[in-house]
């Protein structure tokens, strides 16, 4: 069996399922960030008056923080209230971060536990052989109810890395060279599993940049199989008994793929789709308006290390907005103490708040139409981070680091 | 569940920054509301052409991005009564049927009809027919157990019935 196979049939009390299968399954945590106010009016809308399991239910602000408007200031009090009413555990209000660093960082992420959140990139939780997926606020308060979901048996595509990058190449080019191969809908309602010695030898923080973008190849879960380097990473920060779960040896999968991360140089996702992945080499010369380094992607302290170590003490191009996100409050005071936000800021760099800031086109640094964006985000649609005439492209923080000191697109060297 | 209704064509990739502008996220439960901006981003023609009744037809990967119920919830009331694609973004696949909204996977919706023709869509075969043209095609089948939450009107009524919750209906 797959290891979505062997999760989900443990979840839902079962030996053994089938690929499309429905079953009912139990959830281990249920998360939700200001979207939990609409997860709130379905479940007054069924009318139970407590929710299954207040210590499996995480809520924590992070998309519009702080309020953006007085609509956001009356949903986050509106949840405020909520929380202490039903006695929610593990409620983060808005200074810890961006969630799926913080539930990883605060020990919300066990192997083979089923955790389901209001939010598309719950895949990031993969990276820790979590089944983890996005699910939207209706389906969310019936979780909230009941504690479980219905779930269809997922086929699984196999992904297997071998080798090690080149300088300045990353996770995140790995990962767009593979969306780029496969397509924007190329592992639609499909588990991935990545497998081979370069995914071993990767940080816990980079692996979580190949599940949370898995997304965008439509994957339902996408999992990094654990290893020591998990349980050490989950045991620092959960007392909870889990158990890791691992894929036969003669699982049955629908696709497989071989990438040498040798071969790779740093890759773009150009606008308005994330599988329109080209060389970066390609849009070299470019001329950008804003850079952004941050994200549930790349706005962890290895990405903020590498940007600080290009930028060193050069400026940012004169005509470029570099704004800067540390992903959570932890990343914010580790990268402080190492002295990196010290160097984007003297740079001439832009450090906001731990959170989602403009990623999602709600406010902190949205475009004018006409102009262009480098980021280390995961979306590039059209008007998603601000005008539909503004332009994003997606790449890692070593490029967006050296584009913003450019003025204009540039490969890392 | 027959649904009889006109066209409205799109292509694919129809992703829900589209279908729902993230700057209308505030709007959390105003769903009335919700329904007067759909795709006004992008497609602003979509609110003064398109009725309520009509089907949305699309290509493949409808409703791919973030899990943003207003997406679906948008459509809904705005009173689109069904989306017919190629295939579906699992996330908005999940969220229309939670909300009653029926959606089907119809492979080679494309090219069988065109913007302003009427279908007939029976939800429980599968069968589509285009009442201009005379073609008829079939779609994915839903699941039984889907069926069952969008015919008891999506997933909150489902759960009312199931956890016997009398009184109102929402
Ligand atoms: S950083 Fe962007 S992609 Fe990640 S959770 Fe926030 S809005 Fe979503």
């Amino acid at each position: 069996m797959t290891i979505v196979e062997k999760i989900l049939a443990r979840a839902s009390g079962k030996e053994k399922v089938a690929i499309n299968e429905i079953v009912m399954a139990k959830v281990d945590v249920a998360m939700s960030h200001e979207n939990a106010d609409v997860v709130l009016r379905s479940f007054r809308d069924i009318g139970v008056k407590k929710v299954w399991d207040p210590r499996r239910i995480v809520i924590l602000f992070d998309h519009r923080i702080p309020a953006d408007s007085e609509k956001t200031a009356q949903t986050h009090k509106r949840l405020r209230e909520f929380v202490r009413e039903q006695g929610i555990e593990h409620f983060y209000d808005l200074k810890e971060g961006i969630c799926h660093q913080v539930l990883a960082e605060l020990g919300h992420d066990r192997p083979g536990e089923v955790l389901v959140g209001t939010d598309s990139h719950t895949t990031t939780h993969g990276a820790f052989g979590t089944f983890a997926t996005g699910i939207g606020g209706t389906e969310m308060s019936g979780v909230w109810a009941t504690g479980e979901l219905w779930l269809k048996v997922p086929e699984s595509i196999k992904i297997t890395v071998h080798g090690s990058f080149k300088k300045y190449v990353s996770a995140k080019d790995l990962i767009l060279h593979i969306i780029g191969t496969l397509g924007a809908d190329g592992a639609d309602y499909c588990s991935v599993e990545f497998h081979g010695e370069t995914i071993g030898s990767m940080s816990i923080a980079s692996r979580m940049v190949l599940s949370n973008l898995s997304m965008e190849m439509g994957a339902k879960v996408a999992f990094v199989l654990p290893d020591d380097k998990t349980v050490q990473y989950v045991r620092q920060r959960s007392d909870k008994k889990f158990e890791v779960v691992l894929p036969d040896a003669d699982a049955a999968y629908v696709q497989t793929l071989e990438v040498d991360a040798g071969e790779l140089s740093s890759q773009v996702a150009c606008p308005h789709t994330v599988d329109n992945v080209k060389p970066i080499k390609d849009i070299a010369g470019l001329k950008i308006d804003q850079a952004l380094i941050g994200s549930c992607t790349n706005g962890r302290l290895e990405d903020l290390a590498i940007a600080a170590e290009i930028i060193g003490d050069k400026k940012v191009h004169n005509e470029v907005r570099l704004l800067v996100i540390p992903a959570s409050r932890r990343v914010y005071l580790e990268a402080l103490a190492k002295g990196y936000i010290e160097t984007f800021v003297k740079a001439g760099g832009l450090v906001l708040n731990p959170g989602c800031g403009p990623c999602l086109g709600a406010h902190q640094g949205l475009l004018a139409p006409g102009e262009v964006c480098i980021a280390t985000t995961n979306r590039n649609f059209k008007g998603r981070m601000g005008s539909p005439e503004a332009s994003v492209y997606l790449a890692s923080p070593a490029t967006v680091a050296c584009s913003a000191l450019e003025g204009e697109v540039v490969e890392p060297c | 569940m027959l649904i009889k209704g006109r066209v409205y064509l799109f292509g694919d990739d129809i992703n829900t920054d589209v279908i729902y502008p993230g700057k209308y996220l505030s709007i959390t439960t105003d769903r009335g509301e919700m329904a007067k901006h759909c795709f006004e981003a992008v497609y602003p023609e979509f609110l003064k052409t398109a009725q309520r009744g009509d089907i949305i037809v699309a290509g493949k990967n409808f409703g791919c991005g973030s899990s943003r119920e207003q997406a679906a919830t948008c459509l809904k009331y705005f009173g689109v009564a069904a989306v017919v694609a190629e295939s579906f973004a699992r996330i908005f696949y999940r969220n229309a049927i939670n909300l009653g909204l029926p959606v089907l996977i119809a492979k080679g919706i494309k090219g069988f009809t065109e913007h302003g023709q009427t279908l007939e869509v029976d939800l429980v075969s599968g069968a589509i027919r285009n009442t201009e043209t005379g073609g008829s095609m079939t779609a994915q089948g839903v699941p039984e157990f889907v069926l069952e939450i969008l015919t008891s009107g999506g997933l909150i009524p489902y759960l009312r019935k199931k956890l016997g919750i009398a009184g109102q209906e929402v």
